[in-house]
């Protein structure tokens, strides 16, 4: 048993246990922790600990633990504040309080975990560009009603957007719904290794109707390819 | 002291690239030289090796190692962020390569790295994200140009799937087989070259090309995160800049360009990016960006622009300055990447080069200071835009930009 209260009671410890084993099967797991002897260094450094109740020294010290009730109420409460800049990567002891929360998240990805679920609400539109298009973000996603907060200059860009990307001496940029021009075979080759490496499986876990909307769109471009999807 | 700045503070003019105190390397904290394993594996067979290319420029490392920087013959491995919301940042490194006459390509058999995506949303796993990178090393090699990698991310990461595909030889023949699904070679560049270590080895040539005066300009220098945090080892380091204990990417650069370096107390602090903060929590990184970062080189160093190298940071630092100031904070400081700087050094046009109306911040008072008659500048880019429109040119072409 943990130190603390455990906060998640109705879920089995077994079930805790489990998520656990998988975090630690993760073959970076054993290079990202090595003990830690609680010197702050990487909370000074670490911007997310400035504004959340958030500790990456707490991460490392319930995982040196085994403390599996708390790692799971990490899992749950804490890991989507990281900021994964890696500034905790300071560590003294060669810790990477960071890449634990990186496999701690993939855990809470794969088994569908709700907190998972909603951390990632809102965010599906991104999902569905990166793995649909090959480019993260896109000119187009410059829209004010999307960045109020970033100020009336998104409106100069949004209303002259075509001919903005076209006055870009690269021909590779004159593109407003992707990043940058990216070949179809290319995009058939990372359709692929999404399907091979089992990350469609993943968003389903965590999105069925974005699962399916990408489903339907790589099936198409593969069938035409001639690969099975 | 700028007049506002409390007493306590550090003075700006005391601190610059400069260190009084000495540093002695030490090669037992060093970890091991990756290469030995790099090519142990390829005489092994398991994957082919791409050398840099000749010529190169060596640079020094963190631990005291060189870093082999190719000139030319580079495969640009551009940036989500930069192509997408700030596309001067490319636009520069590519127009710096043409003036310099360095031979390059700007690749469409190219994807994102998909690791913004990643440190977001963890909707991947190391093995995919292992293939991303071996497809995108796969599809340079090809062409017998060698990858210069434009994102911070990007590069970071690269370094740590470098350091997943040589000790885990489980995931290392997962990816080779999906690899081999593609047609593809398993390929692995000698070194993970990042575009602002390729200025910074460029960087007298670029000072050699230098039209427009920077002496009176005071920078401050936000170093990306995933450049010097992650995977530390081979970022650039340099005992004439910080002593050498600083990574001396970027500030080097505004050395060699005259300006004057100004320090501040968070240096080290992220600029508050956070992968999925910037795309669904963006509170937090315009908490973060004005108050830790911008607000502090104001009040402490009181710069004409802030200097970074990462798509990331030109981003949160630009565009989180809006609600700081409206909400009254002592922000206002233009933001842009080493490129964009450079290639204004050099005489690159304002819109047409660095296309500095994709920023939020207001940069014209910089561009005074500069010499640059920004209002001509505009006017100029005006015309372009009215050919654009009225079907008169397609697009904006690299002749025009040298016209």
């Amino acid at each position: 048993m943990g130190l603390f209260a455990d906060k998640y009671p109705d879920v089995p410890y077994e079930e805790k246990s489990r998520l656990w084993e998988q975090v630690k099967a993760d073959p970076r797991f054993p290079t990202y922790l090595y003990g830690c002897y609680e010197c702050g260094i990487c909370v000074a450094a670490c911007p997310s600990a400035r504004f959340y109740d958030f500790s990456p020294r707490k991460i490392a010290q319930a995982a040196a633990r085994e403390d599996i009730e708390l790692i799971f109420e990490q899992m749950n409460d804490d890991v989507w504040n990281c900021s994964q800049c890696f500034s905790c990567n300071r560590c003294p002891r060669q810790n990477s309080p960071g890449g634990i929360i990186t496999v701690l998240r993939e855990v809470s990805v794969k088994n569908g975990l709700k907190s998972a679920k909603q951390a990632l609400e809102g965010y599906s539109r991104i999902i569905y560009k990166i793995m649909g298009t090959g480019t993260q973000v896109s000119p187009d996603m410059l829209q004010p009603d999307a960045f109020p907060d970033w100020g009336p200059q998104v409106r100069a860009v949004s209303a002259d957007l075509d001919v903005w990307r076209r006055a870009l001496p690269p021909e590779t940029l004159h593109t407003t719904s992707t990043g940058w021009q990216v070949d179809d075979k290319t995009i058939i080759e990372l359709y692929l290794i999404w399907h091979h490496t089992g990350v469609m499986d993943m968003i389903a876990e965590v999105d069925e109707g974005l699962h399916m909307i990408l489903n339907d769109v790589m099936e198409e471009k593969l069938e035409e390819a001639g690969y099975e999807a | 002291m700028t007049a506002n700045a409390p007493a306590s503070i550090i003075p700006y003019n005391a601190v610059n690239t400069k260190s009084s105190r000495t540093f002695e390397r030490q090669a037992e904290y060093a970890p091991e030289d990756f290469h030995d394993h790099l090519f142990e594996l390829e005489a092994e067979g398991e994957w082919i090796v791409q050398r840099v290319p000749e010529p190169y420029v060596e640079v020094m490392t963190k631990f005291g190692r060189k870093k082999k920087i190719p000139l030319e013959l580079t495969w640009h491995h551009k940036s989500c962020g930069q192509c997408g919301h700030i596309p001067g940042y490319s636009t520069a490194i590519f127009w710096l390569n043409r003036k310099l006459n360095f031979k390059y390509i700007d690749p469409t058999d190219q994807t994102s790295c998909t690791a913004w995506n990643y440190y977001a949303s963890a909707t991947s796993n190391a093995p995919a994200q292992a293939g991303v990178a071996m497809r995108n090393f796969a599809a340079a090699y090809e062409t017998g140009y060698f990858p210069l990698i434009h994102c911070g991310t990007s590069y970071g990461h690269y370094k740590e799937v470098r350091e997943e595909m040589m000790h885990h030889a489980e995931m290392r023949h997962q990816v080779r087989d999906v690899m081999k699904k593609l047609g593809k070679p398993l390929v692995m560049p000698e070194e993970i070259v990042h575009y602002s270590e390729w200025i910074h080895a460029v960087r007298d040539r670029i000072a050699a090309l230098q039209t427009r005066d920077f002496s009176n300009l005071a920078v401050t220098v936000h170093p990306a995160c995933h450049y010097y945090k992650l995977v530390q080892e081979d970022a650039i380091y340099d005992p004439d800049i910080y002593g050498g204990q600083r990574t001396a990417t970027v500030s080097a650069l505004i050395v060699a360009l005259g300006a004057q370096v100004r320090d501040y107390s968070t240096w080290f602090d992220c600029c508050g990016f956070g992968f999925r903060h910037i795309l669904v929590q963006r509170d937090f990184t315009r908490s973060f960006a004005t108050r830790r970062k911008i607000q502090v080189m104001k009040q402490e160093a009181n710069p004409d622009v802030v200097i970074t190298h990462d798509t990331g940071c030109v981003t949160t630092l630009d565009k989180s300055q809006f609600v700081g100031a409206a909400h009254g904070l002592d922000v206002g400081v233009p933001v842009m990447s080493d490129a964009q700087f450079a290639a204004l050094a050099m005489g690159a046009h304002p819109y047409r080069v660095c296309q500095l109306h994709w920023h939020s911040t207001e940069y014209r008072p910089l561009l005074e200071k500069m010499g640059i008659d920004h209002e001509k500048a505009w006017a100029e880019f005006q015309e372009d835009l009215k050919d654009l429109k009225s079907g008169k040119k397609e697009y904006l072409t690299w002749e025009d930009v040298d016209a």
